[in-house]
């Protein structure tokens, strides 16, 4: 990708100029810049596509029609707000401290468009490829927690800060599943570059490692504040969270921020478990434009489902549950790793059925052991009786 | 290194998303813990009781409206059986029937609302909510086709009812009785045996019967926690005698029995209807005008009229000095006083824990305050 920009650009330039100085650094400088402006631009559309799907799907979900004034399916309504909350009155709170209170949402905002640059859109589409990618979308992913607690810090509320604590515990306690869970696919690769692990999925890991795959799915849900795990803004209970304090484009730089890492969490699982751009006939971008939209629908089904976690019931969920979840995957996956070392094609096979035999039914007995209690033992007890019946336990007993 | 820790105290309303209207907390936390809690309510004082004084009786009807907003038939109801009490008027039969199926729908709406509400402090975004809102219209529009008004009602009247229900009216009502069971087993489906529901609300904000009885709890949550207590069995009123029911009591006494026991209560609810609409006989709404006049003048004396509202205790104190507007009225709220305790039940709970009580105790702010 880069050297084909890079061609294109050296070709048009020698039609125009010849000989001019620092020519390679121009170049690279205005593919680079091109390269930039695509992706950017193309995440930025996919926000504003996302959040007009997840309303419409909401509105769906929900047995209501959802926005559908603005242009056609009302496809346009997400580009109205954002021509709105530009447009809007900034304000900064007195006591806020203001250089962090602004640089807060570019701290969101930035490290999740930096996650696109290591990602494949197609088999030779890429920005970069570092050798260390998977380490790299890890460490990026981490820097969210910092911009949270400054804007909790320098907005000076105390719902800001209180979400600000959660989000940093979660942060804390989710990162090393979510690690952890990827050890697995290095193994089987051995490459850290999110390329190579493109390039190797000839079946998607999800089928080899769906233990990790959950522990990842799970995890990925966590960083990015979606339901089950939206405790940093839980409306019912902190109103807006870290945010309650923004407005205007600042505000709208977080929406935009958390948007962008719902898009990027299901682009990094979409090419580290479902096989990225891998696919038939069809180009690379579209498979994993199918593949990212899927992981999305699927995100926003559980946002229209389930009821949020307790903060301590997420941190449970994170150290009694996935933490041992990604051991097992790991102990696993590298016994299978060492068995079959033969790179021919059965290899994957052999080491996905021993996933599925000896790892994944710890997923379903670490889940059942978390689990509450049992509802159906519950309803028996609480049987309802006609009033005037004897209820020897209170009447006799208690009064 | 010792690291200095202080509680922190947060000022929770009386603008907060879900504080159910406007009610303001003062909760002291340490960490995420909560170590107190002091509920301050006033902000929607309307002065209701006093404004009785200067309307006549059948005026106050609408007064009761405003109340409990959210199941004004039970308010209507309540009223009106402290006003016949008062002043010994006979009601019809058909009257007293439609009253209990306005009622009995009311309760129905009213729980469905408590529920959907609850669920959306869980953090489910809308749709427990939708689905039950869905069911609520229903019943918005059988009371529309009842007496005109969808949430304000004022449909009741001393002696019976204001209008006899038109025939479209039993025609949504018997589809409503044959949908409603459905409604519920998927609304069932959707939260009942639903891991984190069960997780978020079994064994939180416990309360013992002794704690519910001293504190004069009534109404699903004093259910919840074990005592058989319901004024349609206990002190039955209307012909709530005539009809067979349970009383669905729990013994858990938390939040998950309580949004459980709302939701045995409503097929309950549903079970009344039906038998009320095979027990009604064609005849005359209320009194006539010779019987019972426009302008009631109760002899001198007072009255205390409690029913089983949706949410508890709902009782109607009147005193009449022989004019045509009573010279007192009091309401005994049952949403003030099932909020007493909320400082017992939230001590020693968790930040996420004290909307979900809030929802679980099912508290309308127009009834707090009045």
């Amino acid at each position: 990708m880069f050297e084909f920009i890079y061609n294109i650009l050296d070709f048009l330039f020698d039609l125009v100029i010849k000989d001019i100085k620092f020519e390679s650094y121009i170049l690279t400088g205005l593919t680079g810049i091109i390269i930039a402006f695509a992706v950017i631009n193309g995440v930025l559309g996919g926000v504003l596509a996302l959040i007009w799907g997840e309303r419409r799907l909401l509105g769906r979900f929900q047995q209501r029609t959802g926005p559908n004034r603005w242009g056609p399916q009302g496809i346009l309504t997400s580009t109205a707000d954002a021509v709105k909350v530009m447009f809007k009155e900034d304000i900064v709170p007195e006591e806020a401290d203001r250089y962090i209170f602004n640089v807060a949402p570019l701290l969101l905002v930035i490290p999740v468009f930096i996650i696109f640059s290591v990602i494949p859109f197609g088999i030779s589409l890429y920005a970069v490829d570092i050798n260390v990618s998977a380490l790299f979308i890890l460490a990026i992913t981490s820097i969210s927690g910092l911009s949270i607690i400054c804007a909790a810090w320098a907005s000076a509320n105390r719902i800001a800060i209180f979400s600000a604590l959660r989000s940093v515990a979660m942060l804390i306690s989710y990162e090393i599943p979510v690690g952890l869970s990827l050890v697995g696919i290095l193994l089987i690769c051995e490459s850290m570059s999110v390329m190579d692990i493109v390039i190797y999925q000839k079946i998607p890991f999800i089928l080899i490692q769906p233990v990790a795959a959950i522990v990842f799915f799970l995890g990925s849900l966590a960083e990015i504040n979606r339901t089950p795990f939206d405790l940093t803004e839980a409306e019912s209970e902190l109103a807006a969270g870290y945010q309650n304090d923004y407005s205007g484009m600042k505000w709208g730089l977080f929406y935009l921020g958390e948007f962008a890492a719902a898009i990027a969490a299901a682009t990094v699982f979409s090419t580290l478990f479902l096989g990225g751009p891998n696919g038939p006939v069809l180009p690379g971008i579209f498979w994993l434009t199918i593949k990212v939209v899927g992981v999305l629908f699927f995100i926003i089904w559980i946002r229209a489902s389930w009821p949020r976690f307790r903060i301590d019931q997420v941190l449970n969920l994170a150290w009694k549950g996935l933490f041992e979840l990604t051991l097992v995957n790991i102990i696993v996956t590298s016994i299978s790793v060492i068995i079959w070392t033969d790179a021919d094609s059965n290899r994957l096979i052999f080491i996905g059925l021993a996933n599925w035999i000896f790892a994944f039914p710890f997923v379903l007995l670490i889940f059942k052991m978390l689990k509450t209690s049992n509802y159906k033992n519950e309803n028996k007890k609480s049987i309802s009786y006609p009033i005037g019946s004897d209820n020897p336990k209170f009447i006799k007993e208690k009064i | 290194m010792s690291i200095k820790s202080e509680p922190i105290t947060i000022n929770l309303g009386p603008q907060h998303p879900s504080t159910h209207g406007v009610f303001r907390m003062r909760v002291t936390f340490d960490g995420e813990t909560i170590i107190d809690v002091e509920p301050i309510f006033g902000y929607l004082h309307r002065g209701s009781e006093k404004l009785a004084e200067e309307r006549t009786y059948t005026q106050v009807v609408t007064l009761t409206d405003r109340m409990d907003y959210v199941s004004s038939m039970l308010n209507n109801q309540g009223y009106i059986l402290a006003v016949e009490k008062l002043t010994n008027i006979q009601p019809e039969p058909r009257g007293v029937w439609l009253r209990m199926i306005a009622s009995e729908l009311q309760r129905i709406a009213s729980h469905l609302v408590a529920i959907g509400f609850l669920i959306q402090d869980l953090g489910a975004w809308g749709t427990p909510l939708t689905y039950s809102m869905r069911e609520r219209e229903k019943i918005l529009q059988m009371f529309e086709m009842l007496c005109g008004a969808r949430i304000t009602n004022s449909y009741m009247r001393p002696g019976g009812v204001f209008m006899d229900a038109p025939q479209q009216f039993w025609d949504s009502l018997s589809s409503f009785i044959d949908e409603f069971p459905a409604a519920v087993d998927e609304l069932e489906r959707l939260l009942t045996s639903n891991e984190i529901i069960f997780s978020r609300t079994k064994g939180v904000a416990i309360l013992t019967p002794e704690q519910a009885i001293n504190a004069s709890i009534t109404g699903p949550i004093l259910r919840s926690t074990g005592v058989p207590w319901d004024l349609r069995k206990n002190d039955p009123y209307d012909y709530y005698e005539k009809v067979d029911f349970d009383i669905p009591v729990h013994d858990a006494g938390d939040n998950y029995s309580r949004y459980l026991l709302r939701v045995q209560e409503m097929r309950e609810s549903l079970k009344i209807v039906k038998q009320c609409v095979d027990f009604i006989e064609p005849g005359p709404v209320r009194p006539h005008h010779d019987q019972v006049p426009f302008l009631i003048r109760p002899p001198k004396g007072d009255c205390y009229v409690a029913i089983e509202g949706s949410k508890g205790e709902l009782g109607f104190y009147l005193v009449s000095d022989g004019s045509i507007s009573p010279y007192r009225w009091h309401v005994r709220s049952s949403s003030l006083i099932n909020l007493t305790l909320l400082r017992e039940m939230l001590v020693g709970t968790l930040f996420g824990d004290l909307f979900v009580t809030f929802g679980g105790i099912d508290i309308n702010m127009g009834e707090v305050d009045r």
